[in-house]
């Protein structure tokens, strides 16, 4: 006689996407129609992704966060992404983990960023657990006080997105692109982004971490596997995602526009 | 308690209500203890604002979600001569790693739209009533206005909304 699985009964389902290598323009576009247009609750994990690019959040000014001339000499693709917060440098030593949930797929949590960043943390730290002081600092996922992880959000009227890229390693020339932000969390003091990052390789492999993330998940959700193929035609055809690769033209009309 | 009541007398006398927020602590300044919320405007139940003089109507998010939703660092709205539908959004703010929808409580053609939140988009979080407005609405359905919630209403389901987290 076959026992029944019990174990998640009574949790809410939540679709789970793995993917290898998948560029992350495709991801983020994939991303932005599921919260759009799915009413299901999914998480996608990406192990890296194809070439180097930068990804900007929604309000991200080039002039500010970019340093133009050498991303325009090495034609680095420049993102700008439809969820808010900073910028990164992805590549294949990015691994990417993302949340898609309905408002009320998390019991008693409030659709705002805090209340959401507080229940991903509480997540991770079942990843990390006694691993490296791990916790959500100012809003960024640290060891210590060295970032390895960047989040963003976006929140509409019933769902929810928060989707990280975390840093299991990184290329140190691959920085020097970045421009010390703006705004930047208090415990950043002012370093530059080698002293202020970590490399999460040096914590915890790779597949380990993202098979304690599904762990993780399935603790609160019922996970079912999907194939992108499984779903590709019932992502409506006429959805326009907003995130897109940033021109030359426009790259160039920044640093101009910087200079005078 | 002392304190609750000497802010409900003080909320009476300035025609406003006031929605409490539990847990938290007295030490704070009494504009942090409870959300405004004004007499004389209605309310949509995600938590944006709409008050309607002649034939304009003025929308923008109230207390309570500027609140929870932090520091507003940007802002997005429509261009004039757009539409906006009732329970639609029509623009997005960023705060704290997030954007987030907002949505219209009526539906109309956009009349104007206020152009010192580009480079304040900060007036949301200090004056989220008055100078903090977001745009204007020519109302194409003016009974719109009454599937929304009054003042008191309003209050009483920002604090069940709290309340329930």
């Amino acid at each position: 006689m076959l026992i029944p699985q019990t174990k998640n009964i009574g949790l809410p389902l939540m679709n789970l996407m793995r993917f290898k290598g998948l560029p992350i323009l495709q991801q983020l576009h994939i991303e932005e129609q599921l919260l759009r247009t799915s009413s299901e609750n999914w998480c996608i994990v990406n192990d890296g992704t194809n070439d180097p690019t930068v990804v900007m959040g929604v309000s991200g000014k080039p002039a500010e966060l970019l340093e133009i001339e050498s991303v325009l000499d090495d034609q680095v693709p420049v993102i700008r992404r439809f969820t808010g917060g900073g910028t990164v440098i992805v590549d294949h030593g990015t691994v990417f983990v993302t949340f898609i949930c309905n408002k009320e797929a998390v019991p008693n949590l409030q659709p705002y960023p805090r209340p959401i960043m507080s229940w991903s943390s509480s997540l991770y730290s079942k990843v990390f657990q006694g691993i490296g002081d791990f916790h959500l600092r100012e809003n960024d996922y640290v060891f210590g006080n060295h970032k390895f992880g960047g989040n963003a959000q976006s929140i509409t009227k019933n769902r929810w997105i928060h989707h990280t890229s975390f840093l299991w390693d990184f290329n140190v020339q691959n920085m020097s692109y970045l421009k010390h932000p703006k705004r930047a969390p208090a415990y950043r003091s002012a370093r530059s982004h080698l002293d202020f990052i970590c490399r999460m390789k040096d914590y915890m492999p790779r597949s380990t971490f993202m098979d304690k993330t599904v762990e993780a998940t399935e603790t609160q959700f019922s996970l079912r596997p999907i194939q992108l193929e499984a779903i590709r035609t019932c992502l409506e055809a006429e959805f326009c995602p907003s995130s897109r690769f940033l021109t030359n033209e426009e790259l160039e009309a920044a640093a101009v526009a910087l200079q005078s | 308690m002392a304190l609750r009541m000497w802010a409900s007398s003080t909320a009476n006398a300035l025609k406003i209500s006031c929605s409490s927020k539990p847990n938290v602590s007295l030490a704070f300044s009494l504009s942090r203890c409870f959300s405004t919320v004004l007499d004389g405007l209605k309310y949509a139940n995600s938590h944006e604002w709409v008050k309607h003089e002649g034939p304009v109507a003025t929308i923008g998010i109230t207390d309570h979600a500027q609140d929870h939703l932090g520091e507003v660092v940007f802002v997005e709205l429509p261009e004039p001569g757009g539409s906006v539908s009732q329970g639609k959004g029509f623009g997005a703010v960023e705060s704290v790693k997030a954007t987030s929808d907002i949505n219209s409580p009526i539906s109309g053609e956009v009349v104007e739209v206020n152009s010192k939140l580009s480079e304040t988009p900060g007036l949301i979080n200090s004056s989220p009533y008055a100078d903090g407005w977001m745009i204007k609405v020519k109302p194409s359905s003016p009974s719109e206005l009454e599937s929304l919630m009054g003042p008191k209403e309003y209050t009483k389901f920002c604090e069940e909304e709290d309340a329930s987290h």
